[in-house]
């Protein structure tokens, strides 16, 4: 179901991910923020930022990126269609902001067997283009297994 | 600094409460948004062949929503430096009703010498909470 030999196993950097303005404030509206610091450029500049920021889950969309190479992995073995998302956490090291450079690098933190079914986390680091780190994200999956 | 007193705080005392509707546009708007266009969050057919309720909204849409409770009281989403949660139970979305998803956060720790505050956030739909362990640590 899950191969339990990716635990420790590590993807290469995603190609960078170029955070735009306006793709920040379509997802704050999609997760109904009406925070300025999402939308408007004056009060995020006022706030001390070089532009409008992310929302604190915003990251999930670069952590995807890197959740596509593990699927797309024959030697994980996840079929994507048992895939039920079972908890998610972001460690952010500073917000990310609209006009940064992001990529990531994911490991399989555990695969754990819970019955019939898989639990699997994946770390995955945020780095921007200094090699900074903005954000850790910790996804764990859990892939259903025949009941 | 924000306006916000952390000597003032007490443990348990609640910061806020907000009602999201989430209706199938919302889904729409969140599938484009962040890229998650699986079917079982626009398609009843496909939400049904995979033995789902219904149509149930994105797990990272409620949980982005939630935290807004959070980002509203403290004023800057960039001071939310830490977020989890656990995706405990479905919040399915009625295709003219929608779901409304009621948000409270609550104080649930303060780090004085750090100046950090842990709201702790309830989300619940249809009187079922429906994330756990939903914390969000935030610097003041």
């Amino acid at each position: 179901m899950v191969n339990p030999n990716v635990q420790g196993k590590k993807y290469p950097a995603t190609n960078p991910y170029l955070v735009g303005r306006e793709k920040i404030r379509e997802f704050a509206h999609a997760v109904k923020s009406t925070n300025p610091s999402n939308l408007d450029l004056f009060a995020a500049q006022a706030a001390g930022y070089d532009d409008v920021i992310a929302p604190p889950t915003f990251a999930v969309v670069i952590q995807e990126r890197s959740l596509a190479t593990v699927l797309a992995d024959p030697e994980a073995d996840i079929d994507f269609s048992r895939v039920v998302h079972g908890d998610q956490r972001f460690i952010h090291a500073r917000p990310i902001v609209a006009g940064d450079e992001l990529t990531s690098e994911l490991e399989v933190a555990s695969v754990k067997s819970l019955g019939a079914h898989a639990m699997v986390t994946f770390e995955t680091k945020i780095y921007d283009v200094k090699k900074d780190l903005v954000c850790t994200a910790i996804s764990t999956l859990v892939v259903r297994g025949d009941e | 600094m924000t306006h916000i007193n952390i000597a003032s705080l007490e443990v348990g005392q609640v910061i806020g409460t907000t009602e999201f509707l989430l209706t199938r546009d919302s889904l729409v708007r969140y599938a484009g948004a962040s890229g998650d266009f699986n079917q079982i969050h626009y398609r009843d057919d496909v939400a049904q062949a995979v033995g789902l309720p219904g149509v149930l909204a994105h797990g990272m849409l409620t949980m982005g929503a939630a935290v807004q409770v959070a980002v509203d009281w403290v004023g800057d989403a960039g001071r939310v430096v830490d977020y989890q949660v656990r995706f405990t139970k479905p919040v399915v979305v009625d295709p003219v009703d929608g779901a409304v998803l009621v948000v409270t956060g609550k104080i649930g720790a303060i780090d004085a010498e750090a100046g950090t505050v842990r709201v702790d956030l309830q989300a619940v739909f249809n009187e079922t909470a429906v994330l756990g362990k939903a914390q969000a640590v935030v610097r003041l």
